[in-house]
């Protein structure tokens, strides 16, 4: 495959960085006057690098001698991390109005990060893994501590920085070890060492490298016992931030999680088996016990999203098509409620505009702001997975996969711990709907903003349903490009 | 016969100069030490066949590293008899490192001298007729074009960071405006006071 026709395949990530570059200059010469201008063609870049997806980008197979891969499971997920990170630049400017932190820089570090998510969900090859998740992570640094005068953001972003940097060096040691022992750093070619039988001390040295590699990945999608930075920096970052790690930046490390268990380390689905289980339980245990005592919708959300990325691994303790499809039913219904929440979240400004973040200040919003309060109350109880609401399809999904491989003990354990989680999620309901009224929040924002929660709540309703059978049918199709 | 001459004298340079860093009083000299040590550890890595390492060690830490070294040092404010005085205390544990380097390095000679490890042998040999420069740049700009430009793309990010989170623009700063200099006249910037009385000042 000549080097012109892999250019073609990487058409969505040449699009935005070039795109990104372009309007880096024009950060440089506008200034931040130019904000608004930058922060709409950046997501007509989004929008235009996600229809490129239809064209070879979506379903080109390998491209650069196998160092990316351009098929249909790379194609789901980009539609998924462009769709967040277009929603990520829509909702700033008003967040970061109050503070005048609001930067031209701001958008095009975001299509730098997605430039960086795209690299790993098409990842082929160790080392185009650990490049795009630099480049992700980089600017997720930056991205998390940008209202610089603002303590609690600069900590999140140091903390994260520090943090990140130490999973970055678990995930190369791994990555260096699997090297080391498989003699490639080819998907492919892993995957074929992996399946040959070798003696003891070759097996145990390949096993040392998948452990540290899960445990860096594990630290990306923030899989307890990797999670600790997650409630910090979720409640330190900027809203709209936040909401882009917890959706965008979760899509892309869960899908990098996939395809480097199935595509690389196929063949040792026994050996990684138990530690996705281990994560899996304890994720959505903590993430639901620990939930429980915060009092910061910041910290609860990223509590919640612990838990979520729990229940999503369970999908991935089969290794079959089945359960990966279903991962990524459920990291899409995800990125809709999570999405929706955060936008909520986003609307919580007391009466001089100022954003607040208690569970406490949401009291009574039912009787103060009754659409805004029921489509919270939709997005809690889709988060929960109950039943009328879309949330509760992704989740009977992943159980159903792991059923269909005779694990009924694990899916048992996993549905009741759901039950904790849904302690929390109702509580909030609870104090929207039955508490006294708090202070009532300032008047709603854009018509943007609203109508984005609109939407998010249509795909969460029963309506959702209806999307079954194209999702299902996409998320299938992604699946098996992987097998 | 050349090459071991050349072997020879970088290789005594390079010690010297690495033991000179070590025992200068003054660190700026220390760091002129150090210089002198990566040049000679380049020219070894020369005769060796790896030209582009010894490009790198010039380049980036003749260039860049040891420069930056300089500066700070150079902005330190050192106390240099304080700086003697904890010697003894801390010469044990000195001693110590150095034997476990010594002992390391001896350990490194003996397996390169039973046939080195030969990693590069087994999955990736030199082309035949190609200088090891030639041969990396061709697969960093064919196959490995991909992750080299996201590569620069990291870098980029890194310097936006950097620009973001620590600019900004403080009011007061005489900054340089190039296009006014180069407007100003001489008969602007000059004035003749011969007439002036000696023993009075200017009043300008």
């Amino acid at each position: 495959m000549s080097t012109l026709s892999s250019i073609a395949l990487t058409a969505p990530e040449l699009l935005l960085s070039v795109g990104a570059i372009a309007l880096l200059l024009w950060c440089a010469w506008g200034g931040d006057t130019a904000t608004r201008a930058i922060s709409i063609a950046s997501v007509a870049l989004l929008t235009a690098a996600a229809f490129l997806l239809l064209g070879p980008a979506g379903q080109g197979g390998p491209g650069f001698g196998g160092l990316y891969q351009a098929d249909a499971f790379a194609a789901f997920a980009k539609l998924l991390i462009y769709i967040a990170c277009a929603v990520g630049i829509i909702i700033a400017p008003r967040f970061f109005a109050d503070g005048g932190s609001m930067r031209a820089e701001y958008p095009v570090l975001i299509l730098l990060s997605a430039v960086g998510m795209g690299m790993m969900v098409s990842a082929g090859d160790l080392l185009t893994l650990y490049v795009g998740l630099e480049l992700q992570s980089l600017a997720a640094y930056v991205l998390a501590s940008f209202m610089r005068r603002d303590t609690r953001s600069a900590e999140a972003g140091l903390k994260y920085f520090v943090l990140g940097a130490l999973a970055s060096g678990i995930l190369l040691y791994g990555i260096s070890l699997v090297y080391g022992f498989t003699g490639t750093t080819d998907f492919g070619g892993i995957a074929a060492v992996f399946g040959t039988p070798a003696e003891e001390p070759v097996r145990l040295g390949r096993l040392f490298g998948l452990v540290f590699v899960f445990a860096g990945l594990a630290f990306k999608i923030s899989a307890v016992p990797f999670h600790m930075w997650t409630p910090d920096v979720y409640e330190g970052a900027p809203t709209p931030v936040t909401a882009l790690f917890a959706t965008a930046q979760k899509v892309a490390a869960m899908a990098l999680l996939l395809r480097v268990a199935i595509e690389a380390m196929g063949p040792a689905t026994e050996e990684w088996r138990q530690i996705v289980i281990f994560c899996a339980l304890a994720s959505t245990i903590l993430g639901g016990v620990a939930a429980i005592g915060q009092s910061n919708i910041k910290r609860l959300l990223a509590y919640s999203s612990i838990n979520n990325v729990g229940f999503a691994l369970f999908g991935l303790v089969p290794g079959t098509a089945l359960g990966v499809s279903a991962v990524l039913t459920y990291m899409a219904v995800y990125v809709a409620m999570t999405l929706g929440a955060f936008l909520v979240v986003l609307q919580m400004r007391n009466a001089r505009g100022a954003p607040v973040e208690t569970i406490a200040s949401l009291s009574g919003l039912s009787r103060t702001r009754p659409a805004l309060a029921a489509a919270m109350a939709m997005f809690m109880f889709s988060l929960a997975g109950i039943p009328p609401l879309f949330g509760f399809w992704p989740k009977f999904l992943v159980f159903d996969a792991v059923v269909d491989i005779g694990l009924w003990p694990l899916a048992m354990i996993g549905i009741a711990t759901s039950v904790i989680g849904a302690y929390y999620y109702l509580r909030i309901i609870k104090t929207m709907y039955f508490d006294e009224p708090a202070e009532a929040f300032a008047p709603g924002g854009s018509r943007v903003e609203g109508g984005l929660i609109a939407v998010a709540a249509v795909v969460v309703s029963p309506l959702g349903y209806l999307m079954i059978g194209p999702l299902g049918l996409l998320a299938l199709n992604a699946a098996k490009a992987l097998f | 016969m050349i090459q071991t001459i050349a072997f020879y004298l970088f290789a005594t340079l390079v010690i010297a100069s690495g033991a000179l860093t070590i025992v200068a009083r003054n660190p700026v000299h220390s760091v002129l030490w150090l210089i002198l040590a990566f040049f000679n550890a380049a020219g070894l890595m020369v005769l060796v066949g790896a030209e582009f390492i010894a490009m790198l060690l010039v380049i980036v830490y003749v260039g860049a590293v040891a420069v930056l070294f300089l500066f700070v040092v150079m902005m330190l404010d050192i106390d240099f008899s304080e700086l003697r005085a904890g010697f003894g205390r801390y010469l044990p544990f000195g001693v110590l490192l150095v034997i476990v380097l010594a002992v390391e390095i001896i350990f490194a000679v003996g397996a390169w001298n039973a046939g080195g490890i030969g990693l590069g042998a087994a999955t990736s040999p030199t082309p035949e007729g190609m200088s090891n420069i030639q041969a990396l740049g061709t697969l960093l700009y064919t196959r490995y074009l991909y992750i080299f430009e996201a590569a620069g793309l990291v870098l980029l990010v890194a310097m936006i960071g950097a620009i973001v989170l620590t600019h900004r623009t403080r009011s007061g700063v005489r900054a340089q405006n190039i296009s006014r200099q180069n407007q100003r006249r001489p008969q602007d910037a000059v004035r003749n006071v011969s007439d002036q009385p000696s023993g009075k000042g200017v009043t300008l």
